[in-house]
């Protein structure tokens, strides 16, 4: 009689706790040097639980069964030249924020789960994070070859990796996942596993993907789908870690706590740049910023945090800071990029009246008030052939490196700069809230290594002195920022699509006479 | 609290110390209450210059095309240096004006609030 076969659970425990061995040629602590210097203490590593309990083979199965759907997908958008039925070209540049922004840091995680899964000494917990390296590497792979299709006929695609690393706005989403990776094992995946994919990945993902859908990119959707499945095993793996480390010992709950604060706040702070994608990017807004964050935010993670009160778990510090910003958050974002667009590669363009009128239907308290004006003055300025360019380089914040122009929402001043400064060891470095403050304060030692991008420029580090040889240096191409208005892709788009070529010139940043 | 780390130390480079500037320090500078220009902006000084070349050449290169920086009266200029009310000395140095590497300048124009009074 054939042996039967086991359940999935039992072949799950003798595939993870089964490997495990002691070893005897080298101590345990030297083997997994990692696992004890952040004070993290673990008892018994057996109380890990997986919430998918997935084995390996039934792993590959299921994945190759989405990937081959998702290739069909992709081979039949390539062959109906369906880029040619999203709703508008400018659509494309949500795409390439995208895979200059997004895609790496799928790559980074990749990295991270990997150390993870070689320096836990929990078999359970290897074997997840083996799982989620695996995951996260497809997901860049899958990403890179949806867009790859995009590539071939729109601007700023050509060089993700390498502009990832070097260009000042993707120093926001690297210098997080930098900071992560950097620090130990538990830090990590309490950063990335809860703070990032469990909080916050919905307000990352929901926004692309319903973006993609409302704006006719199937391609898109089809790759969010395929991940979809992934990210709500890696939500729930970040929730069973929580669990289980402030379970494990009574000395974990503060530091615990303090790496919800600190995560909860950088990505947060990452997250500012899918704002502006979200309100001013798409051509059709299925969904403004704001909403977003009532829904996923403030009710969802509120809901969470109520769960986690039993384990003495709190909301993070700031969650009130970042509740009042929602209302401000994607104009400043997109005021900096109108500021600086000739140094991106990306286009962005002022808002159509229709849009206007949606961001003042979305945002009562704030658009008319504060953010139309800035427009209306802006839409002067380029009538009369004065489009405003920002020609210098602006002030960086220390921990999330985004320019500082963030503003003093919380303390009722809405149009004044927020300024935060540290000093440590007789230097001054300068924070664009409370929160990066707090941060730099904890670990000034870690963020005086900051690069940031700025300094970096004026060091003489990124290829010149003058804007054409930084964005050489970046691997930007003339034609990949810029205004929408008049650039390259427009021009294109309408040549593939058969319309008649307007005559726009797109405005070139000059030099302000002194 | 400081980082925690393997070996105990965790190293230390501090990445934008004046000597990596060429012989200039960084200054930031941002204009209060008109925040269509996005940020306070970041220059390299050299802490000689006197400071009334911030007002005539730094200044104008970036904020020169806001509508309000030519009605700009200098003399009415509320100046703040490192979060302290301050006035300049357009004549001295940058560095006899005490204004220091990574310094943050800000600075107020009474009855210039922006494009239509909305602070942009």
């Amino acid at each position: 009689m054939a042996a039967k076969r086991l359940n999935m659970r039992k072949r799950y425990e003798l595939l993870t706790r089964g490997l495990g061995w002691e070893p005897t040629y080298q101590d345990k602590e030297k083997v997994f040097s990692n696992e004890t210097y952040e004070g993290i203490k673990i008892t018994n590593w057996d109380k890990w639980e997986d919430p998918f309990r997935l084995t390996a083979d039934a792993y590959w199965k299921y994945q190759a069964e989405k990937d081959k759907k998702l290739y069909a997908v992709m081979d039949s958008f390539a062959q109906n030249n369906a880029h040619l039925n999203v709703s508008d070209a400018s659509y494309i540049n949500a795409l390439k924020l995208f895979i200059q922004g997004v895609t790496p840091l799928e790559y980074q995680a990749h990295r991270g789960y990997a150390r993870l899964a070689r320096q836990f000494s929990g078999e359970g917990a290897q074997i997840a994070c083996q799982m989620q390296s695996i995951d996260e590497l497809r997901h860049a792979q899958t990403q890179i070859h949806t867009l790859s299709h995009y590539n071939k006929h729109f601007n700023g695609m050509h060089d993700p990796f390498h502009m990832h690393d070097r260009v000042w706005y993707l120093s926001v989403p690297k210098s997080y996942f930098d900071d992560a990776k950097s620090a130990g094992p538990f830090e990590f995946i309490t950063s990335v596993s809860f703070a990032f994919e469990y909080v916050l990945t919905n307000l990352l993902f929901v926004p692309f993907m319903s973006g993609a859908a409302y704006n006719g990119d199937m391609a898109t959707v089809t790759f969010g789908f395929s991940a979809q499945s992934d990210e709500s095993r890696h939500m729930t793996l970040g929730l069973e870690i929580i669990k289980f480390l402030v379970e494990q010992h009574e000395d974990n709950l503060p530091i615990v706590q303090g790496w919800i604060d600190k995560h909860f706040w950088r990505a947060y702070r990452v997250l500012g740049l899918v704002s502006m994608m979200q309100d001013y990017m798409l051509p059709e807004s299925p969904m403004s910023w704001k909403e977003a964050w009532d829904i996923y935010f403030v009710e969802n993670a509120g809901a969470l945090f109520n769960d986690l009160s039993r384990y003495g778990l709190r909301m993070p510090k700031y969650h009130e800071q970042a509740t009042l910003e929602a209302e401000h958050l994607s104009h400043q974002v997109w005021g900096i990029f109108y500021n600086y667009i000739h140094a991106a590669a990306f286009n962005i363009g002022l808002p159509t009246e229709k849009k206007m009128d949606w961001l003042s239907e979305k945002y009562p308290n704030t658009f008319d008030q504060h953010y139309r004006p800035r427009i209306d003055m802006w839409r002067e300025m380029e009538k009369d052939g004065k489009r405003f360019f920002n020609m210098g380089l602006p002030q960086l914040c220390q921990v999330c490196q985004i320019p500082m122009g963030f503003t003093e929402v919380a303390k009722d001043d809405p149009m004044q700069i927020a300024y935060r400064v540290s000093n440590y060891q007789g230097e001054k470095f300068h924070t664009c809230s409370d929160g990066c403050k707090d941060i730099f304060d904890n670990e000034p030692e870690k963020y005086v290594n900051a690069w940031l991008p700025v300094h970096q420029i004026f060091q003489g580090n990124c290829g010149g002195a003058e804007i054409p040889d930084i964005m050489k240096w970046y691997h930007f191409r003339p034609e990949d920022g810029g205004d929408y208005n008049g650039s390259a892709d427009q021009k294109h788009w309408q040549e593939m699509r058969g319309e008649t070529k307007q005559t726009d010139t797109p405005s070139e940043p000059v030099q302000a006479s002194a | 609290m400081t980082v925690k780390s393997i070996n105990g130390e965790y190293p230390e480079t501090f990445m934008d110390s004046v000597d990596k500037f060429h012989g200039n320090q960084l200054v930031y500078i941002g204009w209060d209450y008109h925040t269509s220009i996005c940020t306070a902006n970041a220059y390299p000084l050299p802490p000689e210059m006197p400071f009334g070349a911030v007002t005539e050449a730094v200044l104008p290169t970036v904020l020169g095309p806001h509508p309000d920086f030519p009605k700009i009266d200098w003399d009415q200029v509320i100046w703040q240096l490192d979060g302290e009310p301050f006035t300049p000395d357009m004549t001295k140095s940058l560095l006899e004006n005490g204004v220091g590497h990574k310094s943050l300048l800000r600075f107020k124009t009474p009855g210039l609030d922006g494009y239509q009074g909305t602070y942009n």
